[in-house]
């Protein structure tokens, strides 16, 4: 996308708003971590901040999958799942250092994504997205009968971390400031490795799996594979995303694992726009800021917030993000 | 562990079953003809017990809660399908899926801003209740009702699809929506009855299965899985797939309940990875 070897010439008129995009596209990670530096001081709450990072990460982390190659995954909360209760048992229940839990999530829910991956990625089309709900499902009831690790339907607490080392300093992580920055490096980071996977050979071929999945086979990629390991990587990430939400919240609800959380992250990555690389991370932002807005209103936010999804559905398939960068940058 | 029990547990199988049968139909009638995959089929099946319950309420009888839900239920999933899912048609098959998964939001919270969050018991009719002896054991009444109820509505649907005009229409349709534009055929409005159809179907099964488990907003989200299980088993479009399916699991459901209970719940998923892996398109399916 960078490369500007095949941009064909252009008329000046649009010229201008052409080079204003390669410019955002080449800087899209630097420009992102700016705006999430500022994000904090805009939003009411610093916790609001905090979840729009965590759901931020794991929306970007999934749109590598959905937007990217174009596979609805309806079993993505499955994987921040097990990043979240994985980290929280590693801390709570093994003494584990809280550096040391996040990879040992990390790395769990990317194996888990991988298992499942394998088994989803055999069906095609519109089978994928029911095989992926029903097997997070799975994980959902086993989680939920395993409650002497998981604490069962109560979820799993007795983990807080109240304070971290960081290069020999003592961080306080109760403070939402310091708790927000900390995690917002991680965020960051993830940010960083999409963008790399976006920007490489593997990121073309699965755009061209989603463009024509037939095509792709024929140029001699690998279907399966290629999709299992977009698979794995988009469920790491979230992981990445639930280990970040396990150390936020100090407590894992079973319901994180429930398909209807698969679905608010669904609903994130399309508000925003599943079309961009930023779009997700905005619809977690707009989502997340509606829940905190309508939910002070009624108890029924859902209600509004599943009409809008719909209108957006029929009428604003692009989202909010994917639209404006259609309109402005055109 | 004596047979008697055994056989007990093994006929309640068939009556989870016989409901499975009826959703896994529905959602797969829907696909079959339209190509969408219905998320809001299992929001769709708590309405239609909430529609029976009220029905029922207001005549003071079952059986016109039985009668009237499915179709007024069905009726409201035309509605949908005009106005939703039709302006969707020849876009990605993704977004009837994303339109129907919003909607079952939707429903969700109606239903507990009218009826309230938590569960309603359903009475069952009082000419139903009790146990009958058939020799090897004592079975409820109620749940003979239910499946004697879905081998008609099965019977009904073969020989609708099989029989009738209408049905040579929807199987042609399936086959091939375009040459039957060129004949002549309005295939929109047996796109919009077949949805209606399918989402009857669901809303009987939630009517159904009202007495045998509480009515709660809730209760949509562990049909809808079951009945992705039972479609993916079978083979999506397939309907022998979805009745063998359909009875399988629940047979297989409720053995686990009688020997490793804490595994009840696992299992139909385990059922379906295994499919996945010998047969990743259904018992029944045709490859793509």
């Amino acid at each position: 996308m960078t490369s500007p070897a095949f941009a064909a010439p252009m008329p000046s008129s649009v010229r201008k708003p052409a080079r204003l995009k390669s410019l955002v596209t080449t800087y899209r990670v630097p420009l992102s971590i700016i705006a999430l530096c500022l994000l904090p001081w805009l939003l009411p709450s610093k916790a609001l901040a905090v979840n729009v990072l965590v759901y931020g990460v794991v929306a970007v982390g999934y749109n590598l999958l959905f937007g990217y190659t174009g596979l609805l995954s309806f079993g993505h909360a499955a994987f921040v799942g097990a990043g979240a209760y994985i980290t929280g048992i590693a801390i709570g229940q093994f003494g584990v250092p809280w550096y040391a839990a996040v990879l040992l999530g990390v790395f769990g829910g990317g194996l888990l994504a991988f298992a499942i991956g394998a088994l989803s990625t055999r069906t095609r089309g519109i089978y994928f997205s029911m095989v992926t709900l029903a097997l997070a499902q799975l994980v959902y009831y086993v989680a939920l009968q395993a409650s002497s690790w998981t604490g069962g339907e109560n979820g799993l607490r007795g983990f807080t971390v109240n304070k971290i080392n960081l290069l020999g300093y003592d961080v306080n992580f109760l403070d939402p400031v310091n708790k927000y920055y900390v995690l917002m490096t991680f965020a960051a980071l993830a940010l960083w490795i999409v963008s790399r996977i976006l920007n490489s050979p593997f990121g073309a071929a699965i755009e061209a799996i989603r463009e024509n999945e037939r095509r792709a086979s024929t140029c001699g990629y690998n279907v399966e594979r290629t999709k299992l390991l977009s698979f794995t990587l988009s469920g790491t990430i979230c992981a990445l995303g639930g280990t970040m939400s396990a150390l936020h919240l100090a407590f894992v609800p079973l319901d994180s694992l429930h398909y209807h959380a698969s679905g608010m992250i669904v609903m994130m990555t399309l508000l925003g726009g599943a079309s961009s690389f930023f779009g997700p991370f905005v619809g977690a932002l707009v989502f997340l800021v509606m829940e905190d807005v309508f939910s002070l209103w009624t108890s029924h936010w859902q209600i509004i917030v599943g009409s809008i999804f719909v209108l957006f559905v029929l009428f604003l398939p692009k989202g909010i993000w994917g639209t404006f960068l259609a309109r402005v940058m055109r | 562990m004596d047979t008697e029990l055994i056989l007990m547990q093994l006929f309640s199988g068939v009556a989870l079953g016989a409901i499975l049968v009826l959703t896994a139909l529905g959602l797969s009638i829907i696909f079959g003809m339209l190509g969408v995959v219905n998320f809001a089929h299992g929001a769709l099946f708590m309405v239609g017990a909430y529609a029976g319950l009220w029905v029922a309420s207001l005549t003071g009888s079952f059986w016109w809660g039985l009668l009237v839900a499915p179709v007024m239920i069905g009726l409201f999933g035309m509605l949908i399908e005009y106005l939703l899912v039709r302006p969707l048609y020849g876009r990605s098959i993704d977004d009837p899926l994303l339109l129907t998964f919003g909607l079952s939001y939707v429903l969700v919270e109606g239903v507990r801003i009218v009826f309230g969050s938590d569960g309603i018991p359903f009475p069952t009719p009082s000419s139903l209740t009790g146990v009958v002896d058939l020799g090897v054991g004592f079975f409820p009444i109620y749940r003979i009702f239910v499946v004697g109820v879905v081998v008609i509505v099965v019977l009904l649907l073969w020989l609708g699809l099989e029989k009738t005009r209408f049905g040579l229409i929807v199987r042609a349709g399936a086959r091939d929506p375009t040459m039957m534009r060129v004949l002549g055929v309005d295939i929109s409005k047996v796109w919009l009855l077949v949805f209606g159809l399918g989402v009857g179907l669901a809303s009987l099964g939630g009517v159904l299965s009202g007495p045998m488990r509480s009515v709660n907003p809730e209760m949509g989200a562990l049909v809808l899985a079951e009945a992705f299980v039972v479609t993916v088993i079978g083979g999506l479009g397939s309907l022998l797939g979805s009745i063998i399916a359909g009875l399988v699991v629940g047979i297989v459901i409720s053995m686990t309940a009688l020997f490793a209970p804490e595994m009840a719940t696992i299992v139909m998923f385990a059922l379906m990875a295994l499919v996945l892996l010998i047969r990743p398109q259904g018992l029944f399916g045709k490859l793509a």
